[in-house]
């Protein structure tokens, strides 16, 4: 008896030990975790409001009026062409790669799930992997010439930087789209084609209906990435700070026009202080896009 | 053992992060503190922190590796950042960076006069800017007048400033670029606001390729970047050359200004007085495609004035 108590003894204080650093030390990563967002949130958000209320600018004003000209006597803080541009140029990138997101997800999961899940998903998450400054470059020198060619004018526009986008926000869609599908319960699938469903049957009629809050997650996640993504779409959009007519105008979105200027404004300027305001903005729509994603998995479970 | 080799892991990572945070404290410290004594001019040592303008920042480099490989220096370390010059100028005046590069007097930037009353400028180089269009315009020559037009959306077609029958398209820089400034300032007189349609980067090569390759651009881009697939435009008759620049004929160009915050110390002033010095005037600022300060035979100040 006494033989065997002993060594159990010392492994029993060990595991006490262990489990006492480990709850110590993932107890400081989080507070760690916690007091970096709370203040990058409040950092973000004290620059962006002191633009209203240390310089005076009022909301509306700031948040309807059509003219940017910061250095211009006197001075227009009007951010809407840029929240327009960010909008239009996020949802229709939604628009294009959500159906192509889906066809390949359906690709890699329903049709052909061995080859697809080897060959097209390794070459969707290499997507990702490309630095965003390539894929302006390569907007730069072949879509804005080929927009050109076809439809005259400059090529720089919303349409050559929701290209640019749809295709960044595709392994997001993507991959997001499959992990869904695949996550749904054989049972489901083999009902439907006991029933006697050919397989676009049951894709359509079962799969997509079943999954659709969790698809949903995925063109909300990528609209989430296309909002914030600044580099490639400043490169081919043209930032001329005015509110588009046509798809193939120069536009700006909020974050081409923070990277633009915010190296060139000294901190504390009113000018400087306008650009915090709208990555408060961007901040606000990733909150909003996060609560979207909640409230689908919600819907998802019941 | 094994099992816990992660966890090990993490915990360092966890601790070297902390201390990295920690240690670039400790540099700012130390920085701060070379900054007011000033060592003896026997043993220079000291940490040079340069950060601003990027279109200062390849010679502030190239220069900076220069200047460590010196033997009396080897005790100093120059590092530089880009960041724009409004990031320059207020760090400098913040006392994060020892010098500021900036493309502009920082009265134009700063808001605060008494912040701009502490720093110190340093003119190291002058670089010019020229406007630039397609090759198809066939214009070669614009005056003050037409370039006012054509920026501020009056003349929208090419044949209206002699050229062909072909819409004008403007790739500017945003309205808080150094570069834009000068062009506004001594090409246009004026300030200008964008024009609906009109284009604009923020980078110089991607300036280059826009004008180029789209029919009917007009831009402006410092002499080093101009070349043959571009046509550089005349100003009032007078060519964009580095000789017409430094005897005064050709009057677009600005100073680049390296800021220190008061007195330099003695490590800051050796590296401003190396910059200056013959070695890096006569081969890398021409090099790289700035004017040296040395054949400038106009000098400019704050409001435009030049002086012979």
């Amino acid at each position: 008896m006494n033989n065997k108590l002993k060594p159990r003894r010392p492994l029993k204080e060990k595991h006490y030990w262990e489990e006492w650093t480990g709850r110590i030390y993932t107890s400081i990563c989080v507070v760690f975790l916690i007091v970096v967002m709370f203040s990058i949130v409040y950092f973000v958000a004290s620059k962006g409001l002191s633009t209203f209320f240390q310089n005076g600018i009022s909301i509306s004003e700031f948040l309807g009026g059509k003219t940017w000209n910061p250095t211009g006597e006197p001075a227009f803080y009007g951010a809407l062409p840029f929240i327009t541009g960010s909008f239009i140029t996020t949802l229709l990138a939604a628009l294009i790669a959500s159906p192509l997101g889906l066809c390949a997800a359906l690709f890699m999961t329903e049709i052909v799930p061995g080859k697809g899940k080897k060959i097209l998903q390794p070459a969707i998450e290499l997507l990702s992997g490309i630095p965003s400054v390539v894929y302006g470059f390569i907007g730069l020198s072949v879509i804005v010439p080929l927009l050109r060619s076809i439809f005259g004018g400059t090529g720089v526009g919303i349409a050559a930087g929701c290209l640019v986008l749809a295709v960044m926000i595709l392994p997001t869609v993507t991959s997001i789209m499959a992990d869904a599908l695949s996550a749904l319960p054989k049972g489901l699938r083999e009902s439907s084609y006991a029933l006697g469903a050919t397989r676009w049957q049951t894709i359509y009629r079962v799969i997509i209906p079943t999954t659709l809050p969790a698809l949903l997650t995925g063109v909300v996640l990528g609209m989430a990435r296309a909002f914030g993504e600044a580099l490639a779409v400043q490169m081919v959009i043209g930032n001329a700070p005015h509110v588009p007519t046509s798809l193939l105008e120069s536009a700006s979105t909020l974050t081409s026009v923070i990277t633009l200027s915010m190296g060139n404004t000294t901190m504390g300027s009113v000018h400087n202080n306008a650009l915090w305001s709208m990555a408060l903005v961007l901040l606000v729509m990733t909150f909003v896009f996060v609560i979207l994603v909640r409230l689908l998995e919600r819907r998802n479970r019941v | 053992m094994f099992k816990k080799l992660p966890f090990i892991l993490m915990t360092l990572t966890f601790v070297l992060v902390l201390a990295a945070c920690g240690s670039k404290n400790d540099a700012g410290t130390e920085g701060a503190a070379s900054n007011g004594s000033g060592e003896a001019a026997t043993e220079l040592s000291g940490n040079i922190l340069a950060v601003g303008s990027t279109a200062l920042l390849p010679l502030v480099e190239q220069a900076g590796q220069k200047f460590m490989a010196v033997d009396e220096y080897k005790n100093v370390t120059v590092q530089v950042q880009g960041g724009g010059s409004g990031t320059g100028l207020t760090q400098v005046s913040d006392g994060q960076a020892t010098i500021g590069n900036s493309d502009v007097f920082a009265e134009e930037k700063l808001e605060d006069e008494a912040k701009v009353k502490e720093l110190v400028d340093h003119q190291v180089a002058v670089v010019a800017m020229a406007p630039v269009s397609n090759k198809d315009t066939g214009v070669e020559d614009l005056t003050k007048q037409q370039l006012i037009d054509i920026f501020s959306g009056k003349v929208t077609n090419w044949k209206d400033v002699g050229g062909a029958d072909q819409a004008i398209v403007i790739v500017n820089r945003p309205s808080s670029s150094g570069t834009r400034a000068t062009f506004e300032k001594y090409a246009l007189g004026e300030k200008m606001g964008d024009i609906q349609g009109s284009i604009q980067e923020d980078s110089s090569g991607n300036v280059r390729k826009l004008v180029a390759e789209t029919p009917g651009a007009i831009g402006y881009l410092a002499l080093s970047y101009l070349d043959d697939s571009l046509t550089v435009l005349k100003y009032e008759g007078v060519e964009a050359t580095v000789e017409n620049v430094e005897a005064g004929t050709y009057p677009v160009w600005a100073y680049e200004h390296m800021y220190t915050k008061g007195t330099p110390d003695a490590a800051t002033q050796a590296f401003l007085d190396y910059i200056l010095s013959d070695e890096i005037q006569q081969n890398d600022v021409t090099e790289l495609g700035y004017i040296p300060m040395s054949g400038m035979k106009v000098k400019r100040d704050v409001a435009g004035n030049v002086v012979q």
